[in-house]
C-alpha cells in the first residue's frame, strides 16, 4: 500500500505499512540513509528529522502519521539557511568524530536555531540533551551552534 | 616498480563499492604506487615485479585527485585524516585534492607494523604509520618530479613541488599532478627516499588542517555498514540467547513468517565465543524486527552461565584475601607493612561495561562458491578474515573484506573471536542453504548490542599503602581480581607471561612512582563465562583509577599537596612531569579555586597517567550542591604524545576521551541477574549528555619525537581526577564506579 510523503520537497510514494517507523521508510525504502538507527526508542536522537519544521524521532514515528506533511532529512536540511549554517559550522570546527550521531545532532541544532536564533548555553543543553554522542563531541557541538547563530545573525 | 597490483583480486574487491579503484586498475593516466613494506623499498626495481609483494597506499588520477588508501579504520579517532596528512605532506599535495578510502583486508600489504596483523588498536595507527605513509608520499613525489624532469628536459633537483603544483622556476614551466600521473607511472620507484625534516612540514602539525571525513559526515553521505544496500539483499535480525551459553531447544516461526516482508527464519548454533540464535530474514529492517519479535524460541539454559554480578563480586572479594600471581614486585612489601606507622586499605570495585557505540553491531555478507565477501567497519581484518575462512572451510584469501566507516567501536569491533562477523556469516550460510543465496545484512538492535557481551570485565582491586612516621610512602600493594581479555584467544601465547595477562595490570605493574616496596598481584578467574573484550584504554580503565586515587590518599595522609607529592615521586619521568606541570599551570593550581555560592562545595583533583606511550594529566574542577548533586565544571588536560600530526584531532581526542571517561565514571554499569544482562538500552545504560559535559581545555606538550597514542590516553586520568576532586569538595572517597550520586549532603 503506497503512502505519499513529501521528503525534502519531493513527493515520494513509498510502499510501506502505516505502522512502519518513518526511520525505516526513509532508510530502506527511500534510500535516504543519512538518518541513523541508534536505539529504536527515541532515547538517543540519531534518527532526528524535521516534520513540519519541528524535530521528531523518526524511529518511533509511524510513517502514516506524517503523510502529507513535509519531512526534512539530513540530505535536505542544507536547503534552508539555518541548516546550511549549522552544516558549515560543523565543518569549520570539525565537530564530527565517528559521525554516526551527527545527522541527528545537526537536525536538532538546525531546528533550535530556527526557533531561537541566539540560544544560550542552557537553551542548547535543553534542545540538544536528547541527542547522545558516544564520542562526546559536545564541546564542539556547543561551539558550532554558537558559531552558526553568529553566521545567521 | 609500478604495479597493477593483483588485477583480478583487485577487481573483485572493487566490484561493488569502489568505483575509483576500478578506474585506476584499468589504467588510463593513473599512477598507482606500490611496494613491499619499508625494508624492501631499496630492492624495488623496474621489471622485477616478482621480487616483492606490492602494497598500495595512494593513487593519483588524471584529474590530479589523490586517493589515500587507509589501512586503519576510521571510527572517529581521526585515522583517515592522520594517514592522509602524512602521505600528502611528503607528496606536497594540495589538501583539497586529497581524499581517503578504506583499504580492503590484505594483511601482507596493510598490516599494522606494531601488531603484525591488519588491525587498529592500542592507539597505534599514527605511530606505526608515521614513516611508512610518509615514504609512500615521498616516493610518489619523486616520481612526479622525475616525470616532469624528463618531459621538460631539466635536472630533477631544479624542480619544486608545492600544494599540488610541480614547477621548474627557471623555465617557468609547471604542471598539476594529474597531467604528470601517466608519465610518473613509468618512473622507477626511488631506491632511496629522503623524508622531510620537521621544519619542512607543510601539513603535519598544522592546527588549521580540517578532517578528511567532515564533509561526508555532515551531509549524511558517509557510508557505514548500516547503510549498505546490495541488489537482492535481505536484512537479518536475530533472537539471541538470553544467557551466555544457552542453546536453541526449538522454535516456532509461524507468527514471524506471517509478517509481510519476512522470508525465512534461520537458526544458528553458538560456540564458546558466540551466542546461538534464530535469525529472521526480511526485505526491510522493520519487517525483520517485527518478525524477530514474533518468534517463539525455546532456550535450553541447562548449561548457561547463571551467576549474578553481586555474587561474582563477593567471590572476587574472597579471592582478594589470598595472594595472587606476582605481576610486579620490588623491595620487601611485607617488611614495610610490618613497620608502617600508618596503613591505608581500600577496596575498589569496577563493573562490566558495554562499549555501546552509536552504530549497533552489524555486518553485510555475500557468499559465493568457495568465497565470501564482507562489508564492515573493520577494526581487526586479519582476525575476522581468518575466523570467517575457518568457519567456512575456505582459504583466508577467499574472504574479501570491504572497509566502511565505523559508527564508533571503542574496541568492540576488534574482537579476537570475530563473534559478530562469524554470526553474520553463519546466518548468510544458513540462508544460502535454505535457498536464499543473496547478500545478507545482519543488524543487531540496540538491545542485542547491549546484551551481547564482550564487555570490559568487572574488577575488584584490594589495595594497601604503608606510610612511615613522616608520612612517606614506603609500600604499595594492589591485588587485581578479574577476567583476562586475552585468555582463550589467539593472543594468549604472546600476551600472557607466567600467568599474567599484561592487559589486566598495565598501569599498575608499571607504576612510575618511586616507591621502595611494590607488589602488584593478579587473580584471573577462569570460570566466569561472560564474554569480555578491550574497552577504550583497556586495562588503564581501572588501574589508573586505583593508582591515581591511592596516591591522592597518600598525599592527604601526609598532608602534602597532591601535585607536590606526585612531582617528588616522578623524578626520572620527564614526560609525566611535563604533562603534569603543563596541566596544573594552565589550571592555576597554585591559586585557590573560586568558592561556591549558596552552599555549593567546590573541589579540584588531579591525575597523571601514561598509556599507549603517551602521558596525559588532567585537573578536574567540580561543584557539589547542598543536596549532593555533582556538576563537573571544567577539565584542564595536557598531553605528551610526541609530535602532534594533527593538533586539532589530538585536541578532539582529548575532549572526546574526557567525555567518554566521564560517561563511564558517572553512568557505566552492566549488571547480571542470574547471568542475564539487566540493561538493554539507553534508559538503563545512560550515556553522557551535553548538559553534563564540562568545559574542556587541552594543551599539547610540544615535541618533535615520533608520535605516540592519542585515541585512548585521554580516558584513564579523568575518573581518578574526578574522584580526587569530589574528595576535595566533600571529604567523600569514591572507590566504586560508577560514582553513586547524589553524593552526601552538606553537613
Amino acid at each position: 500500500m503506497a503512502i505519499q510523503l513529501e521528503i525534502n520537497g519531493k513527493q515520494t510514494a513509498l510502499d510501506a505499512p502505516g505502522e512502519m517507523p518513518l526511520l525505516w521508510a526513509l532508510r530502506d525504502l527511500a534510500n535516504l540513509t543519512g538518518t541513523k538507527y541508534g536505539c529504536g526508542m527515541a532515547l538517543c536522537g540519531a534518527c532526528t528529522v524535521h516534520v513540519d519544521g519541528a524535530p521528531v524521532r523518526a524511529c518511533v514515528t509511524p510513517v502514516s502519521s506524517v503523510e502529507g506533511k513535509p519531512v526534512t532529512t539530513i540530505e535536505g536540511v542544507g536547503n534552508d539557511a539555518a541548516g546550511r549554517a549549522v552544516q558549515a559550522a560543523w565543518q569549520e570546527l570539525d565537530v564530527v568524530q565517528c559521525g554516526y550521531c551527527q545527522s541527528g545532532q545537526i537536525m536538532s541544532a538546525a531546528a533550535l536555531l530556527r526557533t531561537n536564533p541566539r540560544p544560550t548555553d542552557d537553551d542548547i543543553d535543553e534542545a540538544m540533551s536528547g541527542n547522545a554522542c558516544r564520542c562526546a563531541t559536545y564541546v564542539r557541538i556547543r561551539a558550532a551552534i554558537h558559531r552558526a547563530a553568529q553566521a545567521l545573525a | 616498480m609500478i604495479f597493477n597490483l593483483d588485477n583480478e583480486a583487485r577487481r573483485e574487491q572493487a566490484s561493488v563499492v569502489n568505483v575509483s579503484r576500478r578506474r585506476f586498475v584499468q589504467g588510463a593516466g593513473v599512477l598507482v604506487l606500490g611496494w613491499q613494506l619499508p625494508g624492501a623499498l631499496a630492492a624495488a626495481q623496474a621489471g622485477k615485479a616478482d621480487t616483492f609483494t606490492p602494497n598500495a597506499f595512494l593513487s593519483i588520477d588524471a584529474q590530479g585527485r589523490v586517493t589515500v588508501y587507509a589501512k586503519h579504520v576510521e571510527m572517529g579517532q581521526g585515522a583517515y585524516t592522520g594517514l592522509a596528512t602524512l602521505v600528502a605532506d611528503e607528496l606536497d599535495a594540495d589538501w583539497a585534492q586529497v581524499r581517503v578510502e578504506g583499504a580492503p583486508a590484505d594483511t601482507a600489504r596493510y598490516k599494522n607494523l606494531a601488531m603484525g596483523i591488519q588491525g587498529t588498536g592500542g592507539s597505534t595507527a599514527m605511530a606505526n604509520s608515521f614513516k611508512q605513509m610518509r615514504e609512500a608520499g615521498a616516493a610518489a613525489r619523486a616520481m612526479l618530479v622525475g616525470a616532469a624532469a624528463r618531459a621538460w628536459k631539466v635536472d630533477p633537483a631544479t624542480i619544486a613541488v608545492r600544494a599540488g603544483v610541480v614547477r621548474h622556476a627557471a623555465s617557468g614551466r609547471q604542471a598539476g599532478f594529474g597531467e604528470l600521473a601517466e608519465a610518473a607511472a613509468t618512473q622507477p620507484v626511488p631506491a632511496k627516499i629522503r623524508l622531510k625534516s620537521p621544519k619542512e612540514f607543510a601539513l603535519i602539525g598544522k592546527p588549521s588542517l580540517r578532517r578528511a571525513d567532515s564533509a561526508d559526515k555532515v551531509h549524511g553521505r558517509a557510508r557505514f555498514t548500516q547503510d549498505v544496500k546490495l541488489p537482492g539483499m535481505l536484512i537479518a535480525i536475530a533472537a539471541h540467547a538470553p544467557r551466555f551459553g544457552a542453546t536453541v531447544a526449538g522454535y516456532d516461526a509461524s507468527a514471524a513468517l506471517a509478517v509481510p516482508g519476512v522470508v525465512a527464519a534461520i537458526p544458528f548454533e553458538g560456540s564458546a565465543h558466540r551466542s546461538a540464535g534464530v535469525a529472521v530474514l526480511a526485505r526491510n529492517t522493520w519487517a525483520a524486527r517485527t518478525g524477530r519479535d514474533a518468534l517463539k524460541v525455546q532456550w535450553d539454559e541447562s548449561r548457561a552461565y547463571t551467576e549474578g554480578s553481586d555474587e561474582l563480586l563477593a567471590r572476587y572479594r574472597q579471592a582478594a584475601a589470598r595472594p595472587g600471581l606476582p605481576a610486579a614486585a620490588r623491595g620487601n612489601v611485607e617488611a614495610a607493612f610490618a613497620k608502617a606507622a600508618r596503613v591505608i586499605e581500600a577496596d575498589y570495585e569496577f563493573p562490566f561495561l558495554a562499549h555501546a557505540s552509536m552504530e549497533p553491531l552489524n555486518c553485510v555478507v555475500q557468499l559465493g562458491d568457495g568465497r565470501c565477501e564482507i562489508w564492515n567497519g573493520e577494526q581487526f581484518q586479519t582476525m575476522d578474515q581468518k575466523a570467517v575462512a575457518d568457519y567456512l572451510g575456505i582459504a583466508s584469501e577467499r574472504v574479501t573484506i570491504n572497509q566502511l566507516y565505523a559508527g564508533g567501536s571503542f574496541g568492540r569491533r576488534a574482537s579476537p573471536h570475530a563473534d559478530y562477523v562469524v554470526e553474520a556469516v553463519a546466518i548468510a550460510q544458513g540462508a544460502r542453504k535454505a535457498g536464499f543465496g543473496v547478500p545478507v545484512k545482519m543488524v543487531w538492535t540496540r538491545e542485542d548490542d547491549m546484551r551481547g557481551g564482550y564487555y570490559r570485565p568487572a574488577y575488584l582491586h584490594r589495595a594497601r599503602l604503608a606510610l612511615d612516621d613522616r608520612g612517606r610512602l614506603q609500600a604499595w600493594q594492589v591485588r587485581v581480581v578479574g577476567q583476562s581479555l586475552i585468555k582463550g584467544s589467539v593472543f594468549e601465547e604472546f600476551m600472557i607471561k607466567n600467568g599474567i595477562d599484561a592487559t589486566s595490570v598495565e598501569g599498575l605493574s608499571d607504576l612510575p612512582y618511586g616507591i621502595p616496596n611494590l607488589s602488584v598481584e593478579l587473580h584471573t578467574p577462569d570460570d566466569v563465562r561472560v564474554p569480555v573484550q578491550w574497552y577504550r584504554s583497556v586495562g588503564h580503565t581501572h588501574t589508573a583509577f586505583t593508582a591515581e586515587t591511592l596516591v591522592d590518599e597518600a598525599a592527604q595522609a601526609a598532608r602534602r599537596d597532591p601535585v607536590a607529592l606526585r612531582r617528588e615521586l616522578l623524578k626520572g619521568h620527564p614526560r609525566h612531569l611535563a604533562a603534569l606541570d603543563t596541566a596544573v599551570r594552565a589550571a592555576q593550581w597554585d591559586r585557590p579555586l573560586a568558592a561556591g555560592k549558596n552552599g555549593v562545595r567546590r573541589g579540584r583533583g588531579v591525575a597523571v597517567h601514561e598509556s599507549f606511550n603517551s602521558v596525559v594529566a588532567q585537573v578536574v574542577e567540580v561543584s557539589v550542591d547542598a543536596e549532593g548533586e555533582l556538576k563537573v565544571d571544567r577539565v584542564v588536560c595536557a598531553v605528551a604524545c610526541g609530535l602532534a600530526i594533527n593538533p586539532d584531532v589530538v585536541k578532539a581526542q582529548m575532549e572526546g576521551g574526557i567525555g567518554f571517561a566521564l560517561s563511564t565514571a558517572l553512568h557505566g554499569a552492566i549488571t547480571l541477574d542470574k547471568g542475564a544482562v539487566v540493561q538493554s538500552n539507553f534508559h538503563d545504560y545512560p550515556l553522557l549528555r551535553i548538559n553534563e559535559m564540562p568545559r574542556v581545555e587541552v594543551h599539547i606538550v610540544p615535541s618533535q619525537d615520533d608520535p605516540t597514542g592519542v585515541g585512548e590516553p585521554g580516558v584513564p586520568p579523568l575518573a581518578p581526577a574526578l574522584a580526587n576532586a569530589i574528595f576535595a569538595a566533600t571529604g567523600e572517597r569514591v572507590r566504586t564506579l560508577p560514582i553513586r550520586t547524589p553524593l552526601r549532603k552538606a553537613v
